[in-house]
């Protein structure tokens, strides 16, 4: 059953009113051991085959915390700026659901690990600084297939097939204060901030951030109010939003559909809502007017998490530069303008051209390679940068031999597209397609000649000081030589030939 | 030796003949099994015999000693296990029909110990549902009975391990003590029980009934016997959370030793009176009088919080148990109902629980709920908390004073199966003594103090020591135990009677 939606104009929308954000970011940590046992985490393996009688929920099974986990979780704390508790319990959130083996989950309530941190983002020119209400550490739940019924969902299922292979995956929860202020860049608000955590989770080696594989998930919290309003609106939470794409669109989708329903008369429903990929609009779930009591109280399986201080500080110590440092530092370095910086950073291609520098190219040739040529063939081939079958060595051999003179630009896209065909090495590809750029005067003196030759009147106007005409016959010779011509050194023959100074 | 004084000698004697080769660990169980073929179609202490699992494991035994490999102090002795513990192979209830066929793929650490310490596992015993009750009258498989008395209950929830040790059927069975489940069947069975400090013994592979109260202990008739089983059993499991990383207390050494001169015992204050039946205050007494004529200082110690542990226990328990009884939903294992393919996964699991789980269960796990829910969290669960942090600031004073406190055990003898099934509160009442030590989580156990004069049925001494100072109850018990035997000549338990 399709909800009718009726939508203000987003401009519109914005006029009256104003969002308000909240973003809850749940992140699966890349331990190779679960939370609470010692099963593997890998992705993708068969179903039911990462299990053991702890996440299985066996009867007489007990957790034991992954301290992996939790150096992590306080890593993470320390680069949002959190305060780290000193002393604090897991909690047992306690509801029945299939794919849930205990039916609770292993969760942080009022002691969360980590507080009050921010992270700051940047959308048009303009600073915005997210405050980070907490940070705590659960575990993920199983997973559901539904089989039969027409949405994938529970409800008109034939049956259900879980698998375990998930359950009791850690899971770090970041949950933000509310987003003020943001006005019509909401959306884009809300999309940089989960960027910057991503590249901050990526930064910190702390799980593969991969939302296409829900390895990063969101929730997306939208309210709105009355221009001038002081008092905030209800809020709706969005689920399933998994893509930094989807961000944006839920929260504008949410905005235009929220702005409707209060222009109406109406009355916003608090309630959960699921994003709808296909269409970019949000459907209605699970209402929480009735909302659900669960329960909590602290884990009695567990002890308390007490992070010594000095650790925690020795932690802090050993942080890597993360992203918003490291992209004031290659813009120095590199001399780039904000603009340069933007596109860099858009392209998502900040590791690639740092890796690529570290290679040996200059930054300008492995900016000039990934933005222009590279991101071309990634959106040809709809895959992100990065997923490109070609190195930052390899681009950064490509630019060498270009420098050197082996190859001019020309030649070198079809190096380029040698390897990302599977070729093999750059140098390889050069040998394998004859790609050298010919610059010995003896087969390049012949082309020459056969050029001037067959273009007399040409040739008479250079002589006669028409320098610029030489241009014509440097075309030819590259045709001649299908492109692999030094076309300078060939423009210097040619100049020479006809008696003419360059 | 012939079948009957094999069942009849203390598990430290069977240990060295087995060794010495005086008798193969096979006679020894298989005349436990005969034991049980024998009585406990009356006693009813076993839910299920593994006799092909205990004679492979005796045979076990009997190749290990034959080709010279070492073997350890318990090697070849059986073993009753209470059915909470999980057992690799061989069907595990809790006592509970939602666990009916369950066979767990996996051993507890408990079990898992004993089975390497070459222990002998006659099978599993009876014990109330979830381990909530002290008659195990709330076991879905019906009630155990007293040996001293067929038509009395042998206290619970362990009251299957309690009874197949006072009834021959095994030298040794564990349990587990949430209020008081082995302390007082020990008590009311007239054999030893002892309730470790908490996290001195693994709660991995234990059937969860309360988290932060749960404690394996072992069941003996006599001292020493429970504490080699205590020993060979206890110890840091890095598979449980809360286990204790600290050496095991001296347990075994205590039992030996068996002194009390210049100890400081102190008697609880709050501990008799109304509600205590006149015959057991009698043999506590003189129990006191005995520590103090074997030169133990005496003297009267109040713990004025002790009178509010039954309320705060009957709130932390069933608020812990709703929530760990949760995994009984009919998805993975055990019982499943009307999944005719016509219902949800939530009717399915509703109608589960509904005809899997016994009242005494529901009735807890509705009071945890309730106790757990918003809005009432404060009132109930917190304040629970708070009275248990000033219980175990009592006991932290008290020992500031003396080296253990004594109780009664109990405060009444076995009582008869029925009288109490239909009253919950009074049944609550027969762990009145045994619940401070489970919320404070230090040591404590029951040792046999006489017969009762007006019903002829025994009576247990309660000792208490701080955590991790379980030796202190072995060598207050060991004393009393040595004393009163050469009194009566012979260990109590002979004076019950006969089964055969
Ligand atoms: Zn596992």
């Amino acid at each position: 059953m399709a909800d009718t939606v009726s939508l203000m104009k987003y401009d519109e929308a914005l006029t009256r009113f104003e969002p308000v954000l909240g973003l809850e970011t749940h992140v699966e940590l890349g331990t190779a051991a679960k939370m609470f046992c010692g099963c593997p985490t890998g992705f993708g393996a068969a179903p039911n085959t990462q299990v053991c009688p702890v996440c299985l929920a066996l009867p007489g099974a007990l957790p034991v915390a992954n301290a992996s986990a939790i150096e992590r979780t306080i890593r993470i704390g320390l680069a949002l700026n959190c305060s780290i508790a000193e002393w604090c319990r897991f909690a047992r959130k306690n509801y029945f659901y299939p794919d849930m083996p205990k039916n609770y989950q292993i969760s942080q309530y009022d002691e969360p690990l980590c507080t009050d941190g921010h992270l700051d983002v940047e959308v048009e020119g303009r600073s915005f600084r997210v405050g980070i209400e907490r940070v705590h550490l659960e575990e993920d739940t199983g997973k559901s297939l539904h089989v039969g019924g027409a949405t994938g969902r529970i409800h008109g299922a034939d049956h259900s097939l879980v698998d375990y292979n998930r359950a009791g995956i850690p899971l770090v929860e970041i949950v933000t204060r509310p987003i003020e202020g943001t006005g019509e860049l909401a959306p884009l608000v809300a999309r940089a901030y989960v960027t910057e955590l991503r590249d901050l989770l990526r930064a910190l080696d702390v799980s593969d951030v991969r939302m296409e594989q829900g390895s990063l998930r969101c929730d997306v919290n939208v309210s709105l109010m009355e221009r001038g309003a002081s008092q905030w609106g209800t809020r709706t939470e969005t689920k399933n939003v998994n893509s930094l794409r989807s961000v944006e669109r839920a929260v504008r989708h949410e905005i235009e559909r929220q702005a409707a329903v209060l222009a109406d008369g109406g009355r916003v429903v608090q309630e959960t809502r699921h994003f709808q990929e296909n269409t970019g609009t949000t459907a209605q779930g699970r209402s929480k007017e009735e909302a659900q009591d669960y329960r909590y109280f602290p884990e009695p399986d567990l002890v308390p998490i007490a992070p010594a201080r000095d650790w925690v500080e020795e932690l802090r110590a050993g942080l890597p530069e993360l992203p918003a440092a490291r992209r004031a530092r290659v813009q120095r370095e590199w001399g780039l303008s904000e603009l340069e910086l933007r596109d860099l950073v858009n392209a998502e291609a900040l590791d690639l051209v740092e890796e690529t520098v570290a290679a040996g190219a200059t930054s300008g040739d492995a900016r000039k390679w990934w933005l222009n040529e590279l991101s071309r063939r990634a959106t040809a081939a709809e895959v992100a940068l990065a997923e490109l079958p070609i190195t930052p060595a390899q681009v950064a051999r490509v630019a060498a031999l270009v420098a050197e003179g082996s190859l001019n630009d020309k030649l070198a896209r079809q190096v380029i597209e040698g390897v990302l065909a599977g070729e093999g090495e750059p140098d390889a590809v050069v040998e394998s397609r004859g790609l050298r750029v010919v610059s010995d005067d003896s087969a390049l003196g012949a082309a020459v000649d056969d050029a001037i030759a067959a273009n007399p009147q040409i040739a008479e106007k250079v002589r006669s000081g028409k320098v610029a005409a030489a241009g014509a016959l440097v075309g030819a010779v590259m045709k001649a030589t299908r492109g692999q011509a030094d076309a300078g050194r060939a423009r210097a023959l040619i100049l020479e030939r006809l008696g003419v100074q360059g | 030796m012939t079948s009957s004084e094999l069942t009849h000698r203390t598990a430290a004697e069977l240990a060295a003949a087995i060794a010495s080769g005086e008798v193969s660990a096979v006679e020894v169980a298989s005349a436990h099994l005969d034991r049980i073929s024998a009585v406990d179609d009356r006693v009813r202490a076993f839910l299920h015999v593994d006799v092909e699992g205990a004679l492979n494991q005796a045979r076990e035994v009997d190749r290990r000693r034959a080709q010279g490999e070492p073997l350890g102090p318990l090697a070849g002795v059986p073993i009753a296990h209470k059915d909470v513990f999980t057992t690799r192979g061989v069907p595990t209830t809790a006592g509970s029909k939602i666990l009916e066929g369950w066979i767990p793929p996996y051993d507890a650490t408990v079990t898992e110990r004993l089975r390497a310490a070459g222990l002998v596992i006659l099978g599993k015993t009876n014990m109330d549902e979830f381990a909530m009750g002290s008659s195990t009258e709330n076991s879905a498989y019906g009630p155990s009975r007293n040996p001293w008395d067929l038509e009395r209950v042998p206290g619970g929830s362990s009251g299957g391990s309690s009874a197949a040790v006072a009834g021959y059927e095994a030298p040794l069975a564990t349990g587990t003590d949430t209020g008081g489940s082995i302390r007082q069947p020990a008590a009311v069975c007239g054999i030893v029980g002892a309730k470790p400090t908490y996290g001195g013994s693994s709660r991995y592979g234990v059937i969860a009934f309360a988290s932060s109260l749960d404690t394996p202990g072992p069941f003996a008739r006599n001292v020493l016997d429970a504490a080699l089983l205590h020993e060979a059993f206890s110890g840091h499991d890095p598979m449980d959370s809360t286990s204790v990383d600290a050496p095991v207390p001296p347990v075994v050494e205590a039992a030996r030793r068996g002194d009390v001169a210049g100890m400081r015992v102190g008697v609880v204050r709050e501990f008799a009176g109304e509600g205590y039946q006149p015959g057991v205050l009698t043999r506590f007494n003189e129990a006191v009088e005995l520590l103090e004529s074997l030169g133990a200082k005496v003297s009267e110690v109040s713990c004025p919080n002790f009178t509010t542990a039954l309320p705060a226990y009957y709130l932390i328990s069933p608020s812990e148990c709703s929530s760990n009884l949760a995994r009984f939903d009919a998805m993975r294992y055990g019982l499943r109902v009307g999944d005719d393919g016509t219902r949800s996964a939530e009717e399915v699991m509703a109608l589960t629980r509904a005809a899997g789980f016994g009242p005494e269960v529901k009735r807890r796990i509705i009071l945890g709920t309730y106790a757990l829910s918003s809005g009432y969290y404060d009132a109930y669960y917190g304040s629970a908390q708070k009275v248990r942090t000033l219980i175990a600031r009592d006991f932290t004073a008290a020992f500031e004073q003396v080296d253990v406190l004594v109780s009664p055990t109990t405060p009444t003898t076995a009582f008869p199966i029925g009288e109490r099934a239909d009253d919950p509160m009074a049944m609550y009442r027969a762990d009145l003594c045994t619940i401070p030590a489970n919320l404070a989580g230090n040591a404590a156990l029951s040792v046999p103090c006489g017969l009762a004069p007006e019903d002829g049925l025994p009576v247990g001494l309660q000792i208490m020591a701080p955590a991790l100072a379980d030796d202190r109850t072995y060598r207050v018990a060991a004393a009393v135990e040595s004393a009163l035997t050469a009194r009566w000549g012979a260990e109590l338990l002979t004076k019950a009677p006969s089964l055969v």
